[in-house]
């Protein structure tokens, strides 16, 4: 299997404080890799050095590598807004903006300058809602309000508006965690079904969405990445204590 | 976290698979004591208790469905409760096992002394020493120990096919012995499936404590 991204003795601070230590790992393509770990231990830092959404936070530094299809996005002269293309990213609160269900998933292909005609426009707005598993929920309201949608649908719509501008790695931020029980799994069967075709990175802290949708798991400790194994493996015998503690609720 | 919900349940499950354990120790020892000091009674009171053992299987099956069902266990936890899960019907059966024994006991008993029982305390012993020594090594998670005995299994094998013989030449030579040695023959054959029983659980003890499946593995 290939590796989509391979990340080498990262470290990164918001100043002089240190939040993640000489972290390497390797995400294999088309794989899905969960991120666990206690609250402020990091995961959502390391998530956004994967398509350096960090680089919005003036007093953030990163060193080391992240290479993704064979390139270091921290090398001189990246072009930022195409490596977000590449590397999109879903966030815990879902946020669509107040506009039309269909204005909400052409908004990423306009902004990212994407030349289409009007069907073609159409044609990908409507398979980003297909692979979001949306579509047939809103095909017959497309022009009618976003935020008159479901939470769960919310999460889905800005799903699709990732999915739009035809990324190969989506990054999400903890996509479930003001969702529903239903909701919640529909998205979580949306990232099994998503992984056929894209790369993906998930941070959850819900221990059980990890080991239902993910691949491999990663386990975050105080900036520091304790364990990475295949997801079997460390729900069933981690190699490391700490990490045997923490998926069996021995610490909070 | 010091006190998890679980660990109340996985101490309660413990307990109870380890009271079966017990059980089943007591139950195939009886029952070959039953035989050798020709005690009908005591091989009645060995049938009787199956009741409770067929009973404590039940509770553990049904704590351990609970525990996966509400408490979702991962890494050890998991393990154990698959274990436990996995060996309390292999308890069971090796106390069926005995209830066979002691129901060999009840017709041997009243048929005329079949002198030279030669190997057969022997293979009675090791069966029961290895028992205890699995439980014991389920309790200290001591993979080691299980693949000690294990081995010892291959003892009772080469037992068995002496006591065969040997139950097979005393039916030829003396013909009134030979519904005693018969049943005899049965007797051996449910001691050389305990020592099979006992092996599995050892394999699990290993998965236990290794997370490994050894079973239908060259890689003991
Ligand atoms: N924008 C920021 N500025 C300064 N410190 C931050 C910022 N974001 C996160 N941190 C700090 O970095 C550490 C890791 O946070 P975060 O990556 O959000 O953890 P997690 O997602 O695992 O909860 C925490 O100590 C947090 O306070
Ligand atoms: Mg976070």
């Amino acid at each position: 299997m290939e590796n989509k991204i391979r990340v080498s003795n990262l470290n990164f601070f918001y100043g002089k404080a240190q939040a993640l230590y000489d972290i390497s790992l390797e995400v294999p393509e088309r794989q899905v890799v969960a991120c666990i770990g206690p609250s402020g231990c990091g995961k959502s830092t390391f998530l956004r050095t994967l398509n350096r959404m960090n680089d919005t936070i003036p007093i953030a530094r990163a060193d080391g590598e992240v290479i993704v299809d064979g390139e270091n996005i921290y090398a001189p002269g990246t072009d930022v807004v195409a490596l977000r293309r590449k590397v999109g990213m879903v966030f815990q609160k879902s946020n669509p903006f107040p506009k039309s269900i269909f204005d909400n998933v052409a908004y990423g292909i306009r902004i990212n300058g994407i030349q289409t005609s009007k069907t073609d426009l159409n044609d990908r707005v409507e398979k980003a809602l297909h692979d979001a598993a949306l579509w047939n929920e809103v095909k017959d309201r497309l022009n009618t309000s976003a935020f008159g949608l479901s939470g769960g649908q919310q999460q889905r719509l800005c799903i699709a508006r990732a999915l739009a501008v035809q990324p190969e790695v989506i990054l999400m931020d903890e996509p479930a965690s003001a969702l529903d029980p239903i909701a919640t799994q529909k998205i979580e069967e949306l990232v099994v079904e998503l992984k056929r075709d894209y790369t993906i990175v998930i941070v959850t802290h819900n221990m059980q969405q990890a080991s239902r949708v993910s691949d491999r798991t990663a386990f975050f400790m105080l900036g520091k990445l304790v364990e990475y194994d295949s997801t079997q493996k460390m729900f069933q015998n981690p190699n490391e204590k700490l990490t045997e503690d923490y998926i069996t609720g021995r610490f909070g | 976290m010091d006190h998890r919900i679980i660990d109340q349940q996985l101490d309660v499950l413990r307990d109870k698979i380890l009271l079966l354990g017990g059980a089943t120790e007591s139950a195939v020892q009886r029952a070959m004591q039953s035989l050798v000091e020709r005690d009908s009674v005591l091989a009645k009171q060995v049938l009787e208790e199956d009741k409770i053992i067929d009973q404590m299987e039940l509770e553990i099956d049904r704590l351990s469905i609970e525990i996966l069902a509400l408490q979702h266990p991962a890494a050890h936890d998991l393990r154990f409760v698959i274990s436990v899960a996995k060996i309390t019907p292999i308890l069971e059966r090796i106390a069926d096992h005995a209830g066979s024994i002691a129901e060999a006991a009840l017709v041997i008993n009243i048929e005329p002394l079949v002198k030279n029982y030669v190997e057969f305390p022997m293979m009675a012993q090791t069966a029961a020493e290895m028992l205890r020594s699995a439980l014991d090594a389920f309790t200290n998670e001591d993979a080691q120990l299980s693949r000690e005995i294990i081995e010892r299994d291959k003892e009772i094998d080469t037992s068995y096919k002496k006591v065969f013989n040997a139950l097979l030449e005393m039916m030829i030579d003396n013909p009134s012995a030979t519904t005693g040695a018969a049943h005899l023959l049965f007797v051996a054959k449910h001691l050389e499936r305990i020592g099979d029983y006992v092996k599995d659980i050892c394999e699990l003890n290993v998965y236990l404590r290794e997370a490994a499946f050894i079973k239908h593995s060259r890689l003991i």
